[in-house]
């Protein structure tokens, strides 16, 4: 098919200046950092950024952090969960403020990504920070309209060590009310008084209870610490579900 | 801390990966030179390299894919993977 459109070839992968417009408290140990990046191009709804920080001697530290606004939105949105005793986290999450620039390059990735051409149902889960590429895939749903997301209906299973520890809890709690999201918590720590919901580490028995069955053919993204993405996926494959069709990504040890 | 619990996968090496290669690599299908099987760049197993990673087969943990940065170098060591099949359309991936 010589006229069938492929993909531009994307501009090379440079590092820029961002300045930080805005930062926003997300829950106890997590902050977001809202970034102007020059020549921005746009990004995909799972994609991420480098961010690079380097000292007066020259010492350089590098991480990865998944990008939470969706693509429709022209400044993006990094939430960074602070690690205590790590490099980069309480750095960006403890001394940067806003109007100071920040070395980033991306966006980057072309597997963890999700827009409407790639179909569903849905079904995300995460644990912890794992929630970040997550909300950009559900914030870009939430900017179809009615008949477009009706089409691609979305379970999230969200795990977190209490109930303070939910990233954009309120958010969720508000799409939970979309007839076309389901939002589930599960608090593996502790739990507020009245707690009627889930509290424990996620297993099979929770998966097969609150997500899609494999006959649905759903396409699942996981993301959170290495052991959770790892023990996630192995069981969806283990209940039926197509590995093609599920989608991790790891973000290795938990944070505090 | 495990080890098992340090690792990230290929996604991480997303940003390296664009430095050697002009698409995005994570999700091209490669098959491990070693044991034959086959599945995604992100899905394999990313061990914590000061100089640059190791990409591993979540198989048979056979390393796949080695970039270092030298002094003026990037070193790249791909002999682990026998066929890499990059998809023309970022929606092709699966």
């Amino acid at each position: 098919m010589p006229n069938e459109p492929v993909a531009a070839v994307p501009p090379r992968l440079d590092w820029r200046v961002a300045t930080v417009s805005d930062i926003r408290d997300e829950s106890r140990s997590a902050r977001t950092l809202v970034l102007d990046v020059p020549q921005w191009a746009g990004h995909r709804a799972g994609q991420h950024v480098d961010v690079r920080l380097v000292a007066e001697d020259g010492y350089q530290a590098q991480r990865s952090y998944s990008i939470a606004s969706p693509p429709e939105q022209r400044s993006i949105e990094l939430t960074v969960e602070r690690i205590n005793n790590a490099e980069v986290s309480p750095y960006l999450c403890d001394t940067l403020a806003a109007g100071d620039g920040l070395e980033v390059r991306g966006p980057i990735g072309g597997y963890f990504v999700w827009d409407f051409s790639l179909g569903g149902p849905l079904l995300l889960v995460a644990g912890g920070s794992g929630i970040v590429p997550l909300m950009s895939m559900l914030r870009h749903h939430a900017l179809a309209d009615a008949p477009t997301r009706a089409r691609i209906p979305v379970k999230l299973l969200y795990s977190a060590r209490t109930w303070n520890d939910i990233i954009y809890r309120q958010e969720l709690q508000a799409l939970d009310e979309r007839p076309e999201l389901d939002v589930r918590f599960t608090l593996t720590r502790d739990v507020p008084p009245g707690w009627t919901g889930y509290s424990r580490r996620i297993d099979r028995a929770l998966l097969e209870a609150v997500s899609w069955p494999a006959s649905e053919k759903p396409l699942a993204f996981v993301c959170g610490p290495t052991p959770l993405v790892e023990s996630v996926s192995a069981m969806l494959v283990d209940l039926g579900h197509d590995p093609a069709r599920v989608r991790t990504e790891r973000f290795g040890p938990t944070g505090s | 801390m495990q080890i098992e619990e340090m690792r990230l996968d290929g996604n991480a090496a997303g940003g390296l990966l664009r430095e050697v290669f002009v698409r995005d690599v994570t999700a091209a299908i490669a098959t491990c030179a070693a044991c034959g099987s086959l599945g995604p760049i992100a899905g394999l197993l990313e061990y914590g390299q000061t100089m640059g990673v190791i990409l591993r087969c979540p198989a048979c943990d056979s390393a796949m894919l080695r970039i270092v940065r030298t002094p003026g170098w990037l070193r790249l060591d791909a002999s682990g993977i026998s066929i890499l099949m990059i998809p023309e359309r970022a929606s092709e991936a699966s």
